[in-house]
């Protein structure tokens, strides 16, 4: 492959936008040469491998991909797609890291979450897509989940859907006690108090601790007590942005007004649909499961922006959202990223929204049809304008550990001390540093 | 080792045993299972104990580090918390449970109850429960806001503790396992019961000894190399604890950490930080523990019942 | 020749009595008691079971979890749900499952029979290292053990097909060691010796033979193998990728953990009623079974 294709292949790029190179002009013999993530390929090149067809195996737990994998098979009949449940999050990155050990049975395409997709970029388990014109996507996806699949100067997934925080909160429940709707975390602890005096079996809120949740209150103050440069990572929990939420959460824990209940669990759903959970900070994919889980809480519940950690501020943050990811043990990745850009940036990305994802692209984001979506759920509020906004305002700079899953593995039982016991939530954060900081060093890392 | 002088009852050296020298007959009958077996646990044990002579980085790759993995088990207070604590649960749980599976067996077996199909089969039946469904009913029950506990509490006014909090959880624990078990081991009492020839306590109640008498010298003596067994799986059991804390997790992260038993803190060095080799030598350390401990509880337990 | 051996057990000079069918002794109503007790302690956790999944998914969250929900009785339209969902994958993970018990658990048993017999009635080169070296083994924590597995079977080519999961279920040390203390107990020496003076070869002698003396441990060896096999859940979720070989536990649990993923539904209900319907399949095994536990009794007598 020469200076020229690659060039040739940005230009394209550029010039078509949304990159659907409709010529598909015969370089057949280039469908067979690309070993290393180095290489380039043009989008003609993709377009006559899914002309060409062949099978692909797709490992993902994500349930709107059914209806997109039909689809696309529809429009390019050659190509059959394998697609396989392999597992939900961490239980399918155990499958695809002992697959990759074998060297047998890897897939040519993963869904891997943002948090985690720093650890198999730098494990190099993944296709680079520089080489194959992914910057000229950037464009098309909003800030947040594509500053994720960014890392160490590669690409290494496009954005499959993304997690712009709200607050969900249960509005009968606050009409009831006649309390108001946080826009502040300190009015936020405020209300906690209020309502948890009022109603001793009602709490403004589960938890009992969530990596996934507090790095993203973390990120949203503007912390960044993640540093990453390569190899070389920087942890440090005494950030301002980081004592900010210390400051806050630490008052919700001692006071105890935080549910004892996990996330998920048969009492987190009867919270939800009883009253006594009030509110939900979450990421916006979380209304489809409102609907399908927990059905006795409809029309009570309301979207809002996230409360503030200073007043009038608008500052959002990311939580949960995966990519779909090209293996680099993988094959035929002309044909794999050509389903990417389908199913990310192509006609799938409607298919899965009138499922109920929430979508990572800025084109859906600002569809007025989209925007003016009534929840029933939540009683015709027109939510996605709220999640739109949130999307457009998410803190950039944030970074993930290159080795998130295991720091979020002995989350609690650091920071998790805090819960249960007298020892402080700071001193359990500077547990979890320490941990995460020798798990590094013994990996190779240059950590601090 | 000498294990196999539990395991050989006396019984088969004084009858059945076909010859005094040694010969390789008895390897038609025993080759099968052990050709199978050293597929699938001899060969993975010993790759297990290669690769727990390696150190496979993120960064840097795969390199040669000799003993400095058990060097460092050994060292890892993680790890040693992790043992005490199984430790503990062997030395309450398992009386426990034996001590009723035991009951529950003799009273079948002693002819005097009624219903005893019932029995029989509904006491076996937590054993057949999926861990998935033990984990949604015991999530259910332990519940302090909505669960069982909780409903407790509000009906009759009194305030439970957390079944779930750190300084019960251990028992919580023990409850489940004593609920999921007591049928399978009071199984293995009872089968181990039906070839005690009757004849055997019939006479001896015709020469006028008491129920307790004809337990105490009769049956227990009888089914001894059923106790011991059972005792030792139960150790072995205690030891590889993992399945209920696993479920636990879900509903008291706090309270069970990631290096709760030995067992799980394995699972979470491979699965959560991907260091197989240091996990692969925990579990060479751990299986040494466990047999020495075996071991020592089968030469008392011969001794004591023998 | 087969006659002539059982004979001796059915003429033996105090005839048997199964306690089960004729107690020689009156019931105790106190025995009874203590005994429902721990019954009791058994069953209530399955209690919940079955009330709830007579509940709908929204009635599992907003009814007392040990009492049916008002008016709503959704029994029948779960269990219809649950053999069609998801294009009723469940009848296919019921289909393995059944292959995986037959296969595995009876290869289980019959392994552990063999060699159970083998120790219990020979002296060979090896004996005394072979308990010894299968005890040492399992107390290696399994954990530890699944990714060198999957490594290796990933060589053969095994992983992601059934053979994943028979072939470990193959193994049962426990009821290797059930089998060498019955075959012990139950198969008197002379009988054997008997038979070999007749000259009938070993294997032979085995199936005519000690088989039908070992009733009680078969039996007991074979349950335990099946629930075994049948609970058997770590190893399969590493081996197996596609759904379609699933056994039923990997498939509740993917049901089960569904809920928690964005956008995904939430099937408590299926998940409950799918756990019942394995249970009852379960206790269909275990009364069955029961008949030849009594059948097998007889053995008992043989010692006099």
């Amino acid at each position: 492959m020469s200076r020229f294709t690659k060039m040739a292949a940005v230009a394209s790029a550029a010039v078509l936008g949304l990159g659907l190179a409709a010529c598909g002009g015969g370089t057949d013999d280039a469908g067979s040469g690309s070993g290393s993530g180095s290489s380039t390929v043009t989008d003609a090149q993709v377009q006559a491998a899914l002309e060409k067809g062949g099978t692909l195996t797709v490992w993902a737990w994500e349930p709107t991909l059914k209806d997109v994998v039909a689809k696309f098979q529809e429009k390019y009949p050659k190509v059959k797609v394998d697609l396989v449940n392999a597992g939900t999050s961490d239980k399918q990155y155990t499958a695809l890291q002992n697959a990759i050990a074998a060297g047998k049975g890897v897939p040519d395409v993963g869904q891997i979450e943002y948090y985690a997709l720093p650890q198999f970029a730098i494990g190099k388990a993944l296709t680079d897509l520089k080489g194959y014109g992914a910057e000229s996507l950037k464009a098309d996806f909003t800030p947040g989940p594509w500053n994720s699949v960014n890392s160490n100067g590669g690409i290494y997934g496009l954005p499959m859907d993304s997690g712009p925080m709200a607050l969900f909160y249960n509005k009968d429940v606050f009409d009831k006690h006649g309390i108001k709707v946080p826009t502040t975390w300190t009015e936020y602890l405020d209300a906690a108090r209020k309502l948890h005096k009022a109603d001793p079996k009602a709490y403004i809120a589960n938890d009992t601790g969530d990596a996934g949740f507090a790095t993203s209150l973390m990120w949203q103050a503007g912390g960044k007590p993640y540093q990453v440069d390569g190899t070389n990572v920087k942890i440090d929990f005494t950030d301002p942005g980081v004592q900010e939420y210390t400051k806050v959460w630490q008052q919700l824990i001692s006071e105890k007004l935080l549910a004892p209940i996990s996330s998920w669990s048969d009492q987190w759903f009867q919270g939800i649909g009883n009253g006594s959970i009030a509110t939900l900070a979450t990421g916006a994919w979380m209304p489809a499961n409102f609907v399908t889980s927990a059905p006795g809480g409809s029309g009570k519940w309301r979207a809002a922006e996230l409360p503030q950690w200073t007043a009038g501020g608008n500052a959002s943050a990311e939580n949960g959202g995966s990519s779909l990811t090209i293996l680099d043990k993988g094959a035929n990745k002309e044909l794999a990223y050509g389903f990417l850009k389908y199913a990310n940036d192509g006609d799938g990305v409607q298919i899965r929204v009138d499922n109920g994802a929430f979508p990572a692209t800025s084109k859906t984001l600002a569809d007025q049809k989209w925007l003016n979506t009534e929840f029933k759920y939540f009683g015709g509020q027109k939510a996605n304008e709220i999640f739109a906004k949130s999307a457009q305002n998410v803190v950039t700079g944030w970074s993930y550990l290159p080795f998130q899953v295991y720091a979020n593995s002995v989350f609690n039982d650091t920071v998790g001390k805090a819960y249960v016991s007298s020892t402080p939530l700071a001193d359990g954060l500077k547990a979890w540093q320490d941990q995460s900081v020798k798990y590094g060093n013994e990996q190779g890392f240059t950590v601090k | 080792m000498a294990v196999p002088q539990l395991a050989a009852p006396p019984a088969a050296s004084r009858m059945g045993v076909r010859r005094r020298r040694p010969s390789f007959k008895g390897w038609q009958f025993v080759g099968p299972f052990m050709f199978v077996f050293a597929l699938v646990f001899l060969a993975p044990i010993g790759y297990a104990i290669y690769l727990s002579l390696f150190r496979n980085r993120l960064i840097g790759g795969n390199q040669f580090v000799g003993l400095d993995n058990y060097q460092q088990a050994l060292t890892d207070p993680q790890f040693w918390s992790s043992v005490g604590r199984v430790g503990l649960f062997l030395l309450v749980q398992v009386p426990i449970m034996l001590f009723l599976a035991l009951l529950v067996a003799l009273a079948l077996d002693s002819g005097r109850l009624y219903g005893k199909s019932f029995f029989r089969v509904s006491i076996f039946l937590p054993y057949a429960v999926p861990t998935v469904v033990a984990a949604l009913m015991w999530g259910f029950i332990y519940g302090s806001q909505f669960g069982l506990v909780g409903n407790i509490n509000d009906a009759l006014g009194v305030s439970l503790p957390d079944p779930l909090k750190p300084s019960l959880i251990l028992a919580s624990i023990g409850n489940i396992t004593t609920w999921e078990f007591v049928g399978y081991n009071m199984l293995i009492f009872y089968s181990a019961l039906q070839v005690v020839p009757k004849s055997l306590y019939e006479s001896a109640a015709i020469d006028g000894a008491g129920q307790w008498r004809i337990i105490r010298s009769i049956k227990i003596p009888a089914i001894r190399g059923a106790l011991v067994i059972a005792t030792i799986f139960s150790i072995i059991g205690s030891f590889q604890l993992f399945n209920e804390p696993a479920i636990l997790r879900n509903l008291a992260p706090n309270a069970i950490t990631s290096y709760f038993t030995p067992n799980f803190y394995a699972y979470s060095l491979t699965f959560a930080g991907q260091q197989f080799n240091y996990s692969a030598a925990v579990a060479v350390v751990m299986a040494v523990i466990t047999i020495i401990v075996a071991y020592v509880v089968q030469l008392r337990g011969t001794k004591e019942l023998g | 020749m087969t006659t002539t051996a059982q004979t001796p057990a059915r003429t033996t000079k105090k005839p048997v009595t199964l306690s089960a069918k004729k107690p020689r002794r009156k019931g105790s109503i106190m025995l009874t008691l203590l005994v429902g007790l721990m019954s009791l302690y058994a069953l209530v956790p399955l209690g919940w079971l079955l009330i709830n999944s007579t509940k709908t998914q929204d009635g599992l969250f907003s009814s007392f979890g040990l009492w049916f929900d008002d008016g709503k009785f959704a029994l029948f339209s779960n269990i219809a749900d649950t053999f069609t969902y998801d294009g009723g994958i469940f009848s296919r993970w019921l289909l393995n499952t059944l292959i995986y018990v037959v296969v595995g658990a009876g290869g289980a048993t019959f392994l552990a029979v063999l060699g159970g017999y083998g120790l219990a009635k020979f002296n060979f080169v090896g004996k005394k290292a072979v308990f010894a070296i299968v005890l040492g083994a399992v107390a290696v924590p399994p954990t530890a053990l699944a990714v060198p597995t999957f490594l290796m079977f990933s060589k053969f080519g095994l992983t992601n097909t059934p053979w994943a999961v028979i072939i470990p279920s193959l193994i049962s040390p426990f009821g290797l060691y059930l089998m060498w203390t019955f075959a012990a107990q139950a198969i008197p020496g002379e009988m054997l010796e008997a038979a070999r003076v007749d000259g009938a070869g070993e294997m032979r002698t085995f199936f005519k033979l000690a088989v039908p003396l070992l009733g009680p441990g078969i039996v007991t060896t074979a349950l335990f193998t099946m629930v075994a096999t049948m609970n058997n859940y770590f190893l399969p979720l590493i081996m197996l990728k596609d759904p379609d070989w699933y056994p039923l536990t990997v498939g509740l649990n993917a049901w089960n953990a569904q809920a928690a993923t964005a956008g995904g539904e939430a099937v408590f209900n299926l998940v409950i009623t799918g756990s019942l319907v394995t249970v009852v399949l379960l206790l269909a095994a275990f009364l069955t079974l029961q008949r030849y536990w009594q059948s097998g009794l007889t053995a008992g007598s043989v010692k006099e």
